[in-house]
């Protein structure tokens, strides 16, 4: 029995939004071994941009266990979280956050830069990335010279490019028309089924969620499957 | 990260406002050139100060001929008849004296022909322009011979020459100083002005004999300039003259000084010392604006991490720690301070010299004025530039993503 990528037990997350306490978490329990395609659908409000940020490693919980990979996130300081999502997750946003006015290769780059990877390695890699996902033509272009669905394919590229053991999509295709949405989807499928790449998809779209091979749904901060 | 990486990232990002960060380097600048401009003014004037102190002798110790009480009338200076020759020739033999120079001085009206000039008339001896440092300009100085026969010779000042001779060359003319004619054999150098706006040129120098005798019939003199072997052994030749001048005098314990004395090191070196608060007073004011240069940097970094807050948050949710933020915007600062500190010492060693060159200021640009001015520079890129960094290092990952 292999160890899961995520298990989540018991947590709870809340915000001070002014003097208001929002509950945004209560009490999740989540289990996704190596391989698997989940999606987790929710109204907005419903707790799931909080669960992607503590799944994602960029907040952590208030209380109850997160272990990514085993490791027991709860208890590490903000540079070793840094280096959980440099190594360990990949992010795919909604809109794409690539760095402006800087070129695919670079942007895929960057992660790399982190890690601490050579030059050499890092365009290597880099490029190898690129070619995989059919952008072997836009190396250096910028952001604002790609099609939404090409600047998706590029933060894709950037999110693999250290092998994360989970891609986190975050509504991947919200900004995407539905002809690139299913191409973006495709290629998710494809990197689950052939290599294996466990993804957690959030959306509020069910027709989004139906390519997960697990659906899950957050209800004011608690997951119904 | 890997320093390449950050000092290129910092070039980039300052290259995408290239005409921003021009300006805000211009800042630095201007701070920098300040700097190094007021301090080679600053060290241009103490090195004037401290040539004219050269040429005044800085190393010399002036004794003079000083005040008696009589019956409760005091004299006042240059009254006594006590300071002769011979105590000149006791001081010469002090450890720490390289020489002394007996001299009288008095004034007279210089006659020529149907010109005349009131001038000073000095009493001195042969080896006046060596001990002076006051070469001649025509014809030559009067010899020890001369001197012990009291002759009829002079010396004149180049103010004095000009006023009684105009263009014609004296040396080889007579003059009349108070009935006492006197052949001219030769013409001092100009001097200027002393440093308390005296013209110097405007005297006779005689030998001492001459004046002592035949112009103001007194076997006494009025001053010995004694030259010691430099600033550290003045002051102690300066009390052992006293010691000595007091023993050939007689003069009992309870009784007054008949002499006084005048150590011109001490006075160089409170000259020197209100040149270096000059110096400093510039630099100081100067380092303001160097100062107002640094807050540009900061203010610009701020404006640079409040427009980059969401780069700086999917740098973050890609793996930079907090140190790899704070280093880039660090290094942003530090670029910024840093060319602007070289073109600052550029343009500051540029307004020197055009200053050196088109007014009167003497400059001297040395280049521990230009390391200090460089290095006050990388220290307000590092202060001015912490608080920004320190305040893109500390964003949130989730709130740096969701800035819009």
């Amino acid at each position: 029995m292999s160890t899961p990528v995520i298990r989540m037990a018991g947590v709870h997350k809340t915000y001070a939004m002014g003097s208001v306490q929002v509950h945004a978490l209560h009490g999740i329990d989540l289990l996704v071994e190596p391989g698997e395609f989940v999606a987790i659908m929710g109204s907005s409000g419903s707790g799931k941009s909080t669960l992607m940020n503590i799944l994602g490693c960029l907040d952590v919980p208030d209380d109850g266990d997160y272990t990514l990979n085993g490791e027991d996130i709860t208890r590490l300081d903000a540079d070793a979280l840094a280096g959980i999502r440099n190594r360990a997750v990949g992010f795919v946003f909604q809109n794409f956050n690539l760095l402006a006015r800087t070129s695919a290769l670079d942007n895929v780059e960057m992660p790399l830069v982190y890690a601490g990877v050579s030059k050499e390695e890092r365009y290597e890699r880099a490029e190898a990335m690129l070619q995989r996902l059919g952008l072997g033509d836009r190396l250096h272009h910028l952001p604002s010279q790609l099609s939404g669905g090409q600047q998706q394919r590029v933060a894709v590229a950037r999110a693999l490019v250290t092998r994360p053991s989970l891609l986190l999509a975050d509504e991947p295709t919200g900004n995407l028309d539905s002809a690139t949405s299913g191409e973006i989807l495709a290629l998710l499928d494809e990197l689950n089924r052939d290599e294996g790449l466990t993804i957690v998809l959030i959306t509020h779209e069910p027709e989004v969620a139906a390519h997960a091979r697990r659906q899950l749904t957050m209800r004011d901060g608690r997951l119904e499957g | 990260m890997i320093w390449d990486i950050a000092f290129r990232l910092a070039l980039r990002a300052l290259w995408r406002n290239k005409g921003r960060a021009m300006l805000t380097a211009l800042g630095v600048i201007i701070g920098v050139g300040a700097v190094i401009a007021m301090l080679a003014v600053g060290a241009g004037a103490q090195q004037r100060i401290a040539s004219q102190l050269e040429n005044m002798g800085s190393n010399s110790l002036v004794v003079r001929a000083g005040s008696v009480t009589r019956g409760g009338v005091r004299t006042g200076a240059g009254t006594t008849s006590t300071l002769v020759t011979a105590d000149a020739e006791a001081i010469a033999q002090l450890p720490g004296v390289v020489a002394t120079a007996a001299s009288v001085r008095t004034s007279a009206q210089a006659r020529y022909r149907g010109t005349n000039w009131g001038t000073a008339v000095e009493g001195v001896s042969e080896d006046f322009p060596t001990v002076k440092n006051w070469p001649l300009e025509a014809g030559e100085f009067f010899t020890d011979r001369q001197v012990v026969s009291a002759e009829h010779v002079c010396v004149l000042g180049r103010t004095v020459a000009r006023e009684l001779f105009g263009l014609v060359n004296p040396v080889g003319e007579t003059i009349v100083l108070k009935g006492l004619a006197c052949r001219v054999i030769g013409v001092l150098s100009e001097k200027g002005a002393s440093a308390w706006g005296q013209d110097q040129d405007d005297t006779i120098v005689a030998p001492l004999t001459t004046v002592q005798r035949k112009l103001l019939g007194i076997n006494y003199i009025h001053r010995i300039e004694v030259q010691t072997t430099g600033k550290e052994a003045a002051s102690r030749v300066y009390r052992e003259i006293k010691r000595l001048l007091r023993e050939r005098h007689r003069l009992q314990p309870d009784e007054d000084d008949d002499f006084r004395m005048y150590n011109r090191a001490e006075l160089a070196k409170t000259a020197e010392e209100s040149a270096s608060v000059f110096t400093w007073l510039l630099g100081s004011i100067a380092s303001v604006s160097l100062l107002v240069g640094g807050i540009g940097i900061m203010n610009i970094m701020l404006v640079s991490v409040t427009e980059r807050t969401r780069e700086i948050g999917i740098r973050m949710a890609l793996g930079a720690r907090r140190r790899d933020i704070l280093w880039q915007f660090l290094l942003e600062a530090l670029v910024l301070s840093g060319v602007g500190g070289v073109f600052g010492v550029l343009f500051g060693v540029g307004v020197a010299v055009a200053l050196a060159r088109f007014s009167q200021f003497q400059v001297d640009i040395t280049p521990w004025s230009i390391m200090l001015a460089f290095s006050f520079a990388a220290i307000v890129g590092v202060f001015f530039g912490l608080h920004p960094a320190r305040k893109a290092s500390s964003l949130q990952p989730i709130e740096a993503l969701r800035y819009e």
